[in-house]
């Protein structure tokens, strides 16, 4: 007989359930078989009605974060293997987001915050196309390209105890692809960032737990990103009382642009 | 900034799970972040004992050695053995964070992690070892 194993999965159906209850499969144990083969061989041969998001299986698209056995994971890059043959495998939906339809979370939250911080090139002035592109050394594209490989699956989010403790903390990946657009010298629009990023629900609300970090399937570093910002609105703040009229954030802008 | 959504028109009702007030016991990664910042108490501690100390200095030699004998009883040896255990805890982690609010960079490349942290143990070291030989050395 073919090996099996478990998986408890959250069910949540809100006509039905006032709260999500834990239905058990068991599912053929494959070595090759990630948790999203898992869930798919009950949606096509078990279970129709499991609902969850997916696409791209490859660590791209950021659409299929569930917990885990307890851990914030793209599940379709966590292999059945590594929970062993004889294991229990739990799979939920996001920790602290609020949940659709069983493992089905609304996302509405993070987009807004998002929005908020513009991760998007801000220019002040915009150069003729006749000028040609924007060029960028491989030095000044290593500064903030960590950052920038961030694919929005949210699993910083679920590890985040900030974020479920208090709803309007802007959050790991937003904080981190607001700076991935400070360190772009292309970029013109740190100050316009500033409100939201330095405010307590931006930066300050953070305290480094260091969860998002660890828990980041494309290594961006939202903690590191969040405690440099951190000391740059620090040294910032010292500076505006040293240098009363040369500490504004459109000075270094305009430095950003002569390098 | 409110950025709290709500439920709209095609899915009528969401699950929101209350965050527990315990929710630091269940995962030991969560756990160290609750007594690295329980640490900052037994950092508090030190300072108050120190001004106490400083205290019972300038209050003359026999001052000093009351303060000394009290400082000798069980329950301040426990008390301290804990509180330096957290120091240690405090220092380690702030130093670790070190690499991660300043990258440093030379060369056009980012400086590896743990040089940045390595001259803050060196000097910890350094300093450990020179208050070590004050206080130790034979007069």
């Amino acid at each position: 007989m073919a090996d099996k194993i478990v998986l408890e999965i959250a069910r949540y159906e809100p006509d039905r359930d006032q709260i999500p209850r834990f239905q058990s499969f068991e599912v053929p144990f494959r070595k090759e078989w990630v948790v999203l083969d898992a869930l798919n061989y009950i949606k096509d041969k078990v279970d129709g009605t499991l609902t969850y998001r997916w696409s791209c299986r490859m660590g791209i698209c950021g659409s299929c974060g569930m917990m885990v056995n307890g851990e914030p994971k793209l599940t379709c890059a966590t292999f059945l293997s590594a929970y062993g043959r004889d294991a229990k495998v739990r799979v939920e939906p996001l920790r602290y987001f609020p949940v659709v339809r069983d493992l089905v979370t609304a996302l509405s939250d993070f987009l807004v915050k998002l929005q908020k911080v513009k991760p998007w090139l801000i220019r002040h002035d915009e150069i003729p196309l006749a000028a040609g592109e924007y060029l960028q050394t491989p030095e000044q594209l290593d500064l903030y390209k960590q950052f920038s490989m961030c694919i929005n699956c949210t699993l910083c989010y679920a590890a985040c105890p900030v974020v479920g403790l208090d709803q309007d903390f802007v959050g790991p990946a937003a904080l981190a692809l607001a700076q991935r657009y400070n360190l772009d010298n292309r970029d013109q629009g740190s100050e316009e960032r500033l409100g939201t990023l330095a405010h307590h629900d931006g930066i300050w609300g953070c305290t480094f737990v260091g969860e998002c970090t660890r828990v980041c399937p494309k290594h961006v570093d939202p903690a590191g990103a969040i405690q440099q910002y951190k000391l740059k609105a620090a040294l910032d703040w010292v500076k505006s009382f040293v240098l009363p009229r040369g500490h504004e954030d459109h000075r270094e802008d305009r430095r950003k642009e002569a390098a | 900034m409110s950025t709290q959504a709500a439920p709209a028109e095609f899915h009528p009702r969401w699950f929101r799970k209350r965050v527990s007030t315990w929710w630091w016991l269940g995962e030991w990664h969560y756990l160290k972040f609750i007594l690295r910042e329980l640490s900052s108490i037994a950092v508090a501690w030190f300072v108050v004992l120190t001004l106490f100390q400083l205290r019972a200095l300038l209050h003359g030699a026999e001052a000093y050695a009351r303060f000394t004998l009290r400082l000798q009883s069980p329950l301040m040896i426990a008390l301290n053995a804990i509180a330096f255990c957290f120091v240690l805890f405090h220092t380690i982690t702030w130093f670790n964070l070190a690499p991660r609010a300043m990258p440093v960079r030379m060369g056009g490349k980012r400086v590896p992690e743990f040089l940045v942290a390595a001259p803050n143990y060196a000097l910890w070291v350094v300093v450990s070892v020179f208050v070590g030989w004050l206080l130790l050395r034979t007069p």
